[in-house]
């Protein structure tokens, strides 16, 4: 086992705003609403928080003075975890005696995530996931720009068909993790779209970028998710079951959108096993896998970069989703996905661990009191991921 | 039904020309493609570095065949870009001088249901100012 950074940290808070398309609510409520109810949840005050980190619309600064708090930790440590790396980090920082409690908030207002409409020139593109912030700040960014490929559903969707080509995998294993999402999302009061989705309904969605169509894509939402983590030792004062981190994994992003030499591995395939080398848990020993639907193939990617299947297995895996339900052996976004309850960006997979971890899911709850979950967040050349435990 | 043959693109954004990088964003005005290569090496490498990785060295611009086969595709339908209107088949080729030397680029002068991984194919040229843009069209199609 290698050095395992942020083990033991405790998720003690959980708070999730309203969530929904076009709200007309500020990214500043949603962000005041999340993390009050994710202070007190964790039995605290806001004078009890002495850090704040987050990856959101709502300026720290803003942030922190609307709730009342002088955080002396405002994040930093971990960067290669993605979109999650905010979590790491504080997960560091409270191991290290750097902060006590700390507040992250992820706060989203709807967007499309492709190049030319954040620049102002055309409509966002609903259906389009949103790394390119990130994506703008890397290397070789250009060279995909200039092939007239403008979105990260481009970029997965070429990942996709060379991952169809290689191994067999369909457009219908895929279907099924929608199908799978909008059925979980129906037993989720906060998700966006309840209604039933069957295999023609996935099927006729229109095509976004080959193979991957409509409802392969996530749902774009207004909203925030803000979690409290704390220092090991608090795991006996927590008013709610204490969550912990297990392990951490994260990914240097070596090679780009398509220059890794095992694409159509992605950074996950880094992140994955780089959390496993950090504790003697197996993939075996997973209650519940709460991974990153940005798009449907990445969770497919992510089933494959955790170990739970083999290279190449993840498609026959969850065919039927029978596998992935709620009483399946390994239930799989059990709160509906980025697909069907909304585009919190990697903290909903977050909020929703814990949540079952805890016992609290209601209609939706995974029986048998899971003890082990997977959390896992990001695609291309950007992943995270952790394993946390009750 | 067969699907229509998807024409050269008429608007890019085109990368900042450096010194670095102008070789290869330019050369195509000789009508070839120009990548750079490591004699100490014997590597072929792609985007263009100052200094080779494997040894430090000064890799030189060379001509390459212009050959490749599709190492993966996807047709884009969402209208991204109003200059650019969908559909537009874009593909990673691998170069045939090495198994790993990559291109992100477009397919032109087909379509999907014309193509598979693996498919060999050509490079042709985009001229848009200094600019000679790399794409590929089906290596039967030039014959
Ligand atoms: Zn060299």
């Amino acid at each position: 086992m290698i050095d395992t950074p942020g083990k033991g940290a405790v998720i003690s808070g959980l708070g999730i705003s309203q969530i929904g398309r076009r709200t007309g609510i500020s990214h500043l409520d949603n962000t005041l609403a999340a993390s009050r109810e994710a202070i007190a949840d964790a039995g605290l005050t806001p004078a009890d928080i002495d850090g704040i980190t987050t990856m959101g619309d709502t300026p720290i600064a803003e942030a922190a003075q609307a709730l009342g708090i002088e955080p002396s930790y405002r994040g930093g440590g971990i960067s290669s975890g993605g979109l999650i790396s905010p979590v790491m980090s504080a997960a560091l920082a409270v191991c290290e005696g750097r902060a006590r409690h700390v507040l992250i908030y992820r706060t989203i207002q709807m967007m499309g995530g492709d190049m030319i409409s954040n620049a102002g020139h055309a409509p966002a593109a609903p259906e389009d996931s949103g790394f390119v912030d990130l994506a703008k700040s890397m290397g070789g960014i250009d060279e995909v720009i200039a092939a007239n490929s403008f979105s990260a559903v481009n970029w997965l969707a070429m990942h996709c068909r060379r991952h169809m080509h290689l191994y067999g995998t369909t457009k219908e294993q895929l279907g099924w993790l929608a199908i799978n999402s909008r059925r979980n999302a129906g037993l989720n009061p906060k998700a966006v779209y309840r209604d039933p989705m069957t295999m023609a309904d996935y099927l006729a969605a229109r095509m976004v970028s080959t193979p991957l169509g409509l409802f392969d894509c996530d749902v774009p939402v207004d909203g925030s998710i803000a979690v409290v983590v704390s220092a090991p030792e608090y795991a006996a004062d927590c008013p709610k079951p204490a969550v912990r981190v297990e392990a951490v994994g994260t990914s240097p992003g070596d090679g780009g959108w398509f220059r890794r030499p095992d694409y159509p591995k992605m950074a996950s395939a880094d992140a994955g096993a780089e959390l496993w080398r950090r504790t003697d848990l197996k993939p075996t020993d997973l209650d519940i896998a709460e991974l990153y639907d940005g798009f449907t193939y990445l969770t497919l990617v992510w089933l494959e970069a955790l170990g739970v299947c083999g290279a190449g297995e993840a498609g026959p895996f969850i065919e039927g989703a029978k596998r992935i339900a709620l009483d399946g052996e390994l239930p799989l976004n059990t709160y509906g996905g980025q697909l069907s309850a909304g585009r919190m960006h990697g903290y909903w997979v977050l909020h929703e661990a814990c949540v079952q971890l805890r016992g609290e899911a209601g209609e939706r709850q995974v029986a048998g009191s899971p003890e082990v979950a997977a959390v896992a967040v990001g695609g291309g050349p950007i992943a995270g991921c952790l394993l946390l435990t009750r | 039904m067969t699907q229509p043959a998807i024409q050269p693109a008429t608007e890019r954004m085109l990368p900042t020309l450096t010194d670095l990088n102008r070789p290869y964003w330019t050369g195509g005005a000789d009508g070839q493609l120009h990548v750079q290569y490591c004699d100490a090496c014997s590597n072929w490498m792609l985007p263009p570095v100052a200094t080779c990785p494997g040894c430090g060295g000064v890799p030189q611009f060379r001509p390459v065949s212009g050959r490749g086969t599709v190492f993966t595709y996807t047709t884009n339908h969402q209208p991204f870009h109003p200059k650019i209107p969908p559909p537009n088949l874009i593909a990673v080729v691998t170069l045939a001088e090495q198994d790993d030397l990559r291109v992100m680029t477009n397919l032109i002068n087909c379509a999907e249901d014309d193509i598979s991984v693996g498919d060999d194919v050509v490079v042709r040229f985009e001229n848009h100012g200094e600019v000679y843009y790399p794409v590929f069209e089906p290596a039967e199609a030039g014959k």
